[in-house]
């Protein structure tokens, strides 16, 4: 057996809502809100960054998990806003959480799919006994450029998961990716802001390979849609995955559980790892979910993954996603200015 | 003005994961750790400890003009804790209002940037506190 030994998710306090952006660039906030289905996105902290987000999710997947971090042998950070350029972001979360010296670490980026990216690792050396557990972070404080249709989405938040073979909350039975090389969405060295392709980020980018790794998932585990009690598909907006759900035949409701952009916006990185943690949050022992992430680029890393009984015993241990997701403070645009550091003293 | 690599990088233990000391003999914790136990002298015995990270507020006050590199963070709360083990530590206080941050209100640590030396130097991590709702 092979899985998730613990997870843990953390969202910044602050929102801003999808108005008080529209209002500053004269857009109709109704249409926006509606087309890309984002109420209000969380806003990191001013002393907040993708290091602090992932050593937050990484000391709640540890409070759930019986296990001593000495006994981490990796940790893999995956991020688009990783804080330094060059100095490692999984350094400073092995350091905090005490899995330091004897273990390994990298940092990882594959646009909003590191994470996922983390967790394949993790799983290879956990499986071929090179590590006793593993840890995978997703976590982001993306930004968007200012006025741009990302500014709506660009949010942050991490999502940590310890890979191990002992004390299961959710087995992993298989994994499955689809990557090709799609310019949909990039950032040059020393841009600020990335850059995108518009609507070429839809039908050749996400709903190609989103949809494509879930597919190829299914057909490797020999199953159907009928097999699955969720399904968590990536989260640039929350239009994307309910129309990849309606064109696969997949019912509503067994996507919204792990839908969690209308509340937070995208978290890149750390998105489907939230949004799988919300759902660990509420499944039943026994429930199956078919996971399918995506980074621009382009690829979806997809994961069959069945809960175990164990989770009702540790998932109390830790701060649920919902409380994060209710414990917030509103933001003027002016003060979201200030905390993304969009202004230059 | 700027802080010296080695003296940052010492301090990591320390401000990553709140690690102190304990003297086996007398049972006294210590934040930062000691060399030697002021209390046992020589019959001391200093070991390593990891602080939980929970505590109450036992004074604070409130910055409105900080010092360089936290020229965003002001207006903010700097309080001194008394954790659960015993050591009071100097810390600021986050995401608390004012009306939350008094004498008692019990904190947790939360891991946040202390710092950062300009857009290119290093980012200085550590703990901060956070009153418990």
């Amino acid at each position: 057996m092979i899985g998730i030994v613990s997870y843990g998710a953390y969202i910044p306090k602050y929102r801003i809502k999808t108005e008080k952006i529209a209002e500053v660039w004269g857009e109709d906030s109704d249409r926006i809100t509606k087309g890309l289905g984002i109420i209000e996105k969380s806003v990191p902290n001013v002393d907040e960054d993708a290091s602090t987000l992932a050593v937050e999710a990484a000391r709640i997947a540890l409070k759930r998990a019986d296990i001593d971090p000495q006994e981490i042998d990796a940790i893999f950070v995956g991020s688009e806003s990783h804080p330094y350029a060059v100095k490692p972001t999984s350094t400073i979360v092995a350091e905090a959480i005490g899995a330091t010296p004897h273990m390994t670490a990298a940092d990882l980026e594959f646009a909003c799919k590191a994470g996922t990216a983390g967790i394949q690792i993790c799983l290879g050396l956990v499986k071929s006994g090179m590590a006793r557990y593993g840890v995978a972070i997703g976590s982001d404080t993306s930004q968007g450029r200012p006025g741009d249709a990302l500014e709506y989405s660009a949010s942050a938040g991490a999502g940590a998961y310890i890979i191990g073979q002992k004390n299961l909350v959710a087995e992993i039975n298989g994994t499955y990716s689809f990557t090709t090389d799609t310019p949909d969405f990039w950032r040059r060295p020393g841009q600020d802001y990335p850059s995108h392709g518009g609507r070429f980020t839809g039908e050749p980018a996400y709903f190609k390979h989103v949809g494509s790794a879930a597919r190829g998932m299914m057909e490797r585990m020999n199953t159907s849609i009928e097999d699955y009690d969720y399904f968590v598909f990536h989260q640039p907006n929350a239009k994307f995955p309910l129309r990849l759900a309606k064109k696969m035949g997949i019912p509503k409701e067994k996507v919204t559980p792990g839908l969690l952009t209308p509340y937070i916006g995208n978290t890149y990185s750390g998105a489907i790892m939230v949004a799988l943690s919300n759902v660990l949050d509420q499944a039943k022992p026994g429930a199956r979910i078919l996971v399918s992430s995506f980074g621009s680029g382009a690829g979806s890393d997809a994961f069959d993954i069945t809960v175990t009984d164990r989770i009702e015993e540790v998932r109390n241990r830790g701060t649920k996603v919902k409380e994060f997701i209710d414990n917030k403070e509103y933001l003027s645009y002016g003060k979201y200015v200030k905390h993304r550091r969009k202004l230059k003293m | 003005m700027v802080e010296g690599i080695p003296s940052i990088w010492r301090k990591i233990p320390n401000r990553y994961r709140l690690e102190g000391n304990v003297c086996e003999t007398c049972e006294t914790a210590y934040f930062p750790p000691r060399v030697v136990c002021p209390k046992c002298r020589r019959k001391g015995k200093l070991v390593k400890k990891r602080f939980s990270g929970n505590g109450k507020i036992y004074s604070f006050t409130k910055v409105y003009t900080p010092p360089t590199g936290l020229e965003l963070d002001a207006p903010y709360h700097l309080a001194i804790i008394e954790l659960s083990e015993g050591p009071k530590i100097l810390g600021q206080i986050v995401e608390s209002d004012d009306k939350k941050v008094k004498i008692g209100a019990q904190v947790k640590m939360v891991f946040r940037k202390m710092k950062e030396d300009g857009n290119a130097g290093l980012i200085h991590y550590g703990y901060k506190f956070k009153v418990i709702d």
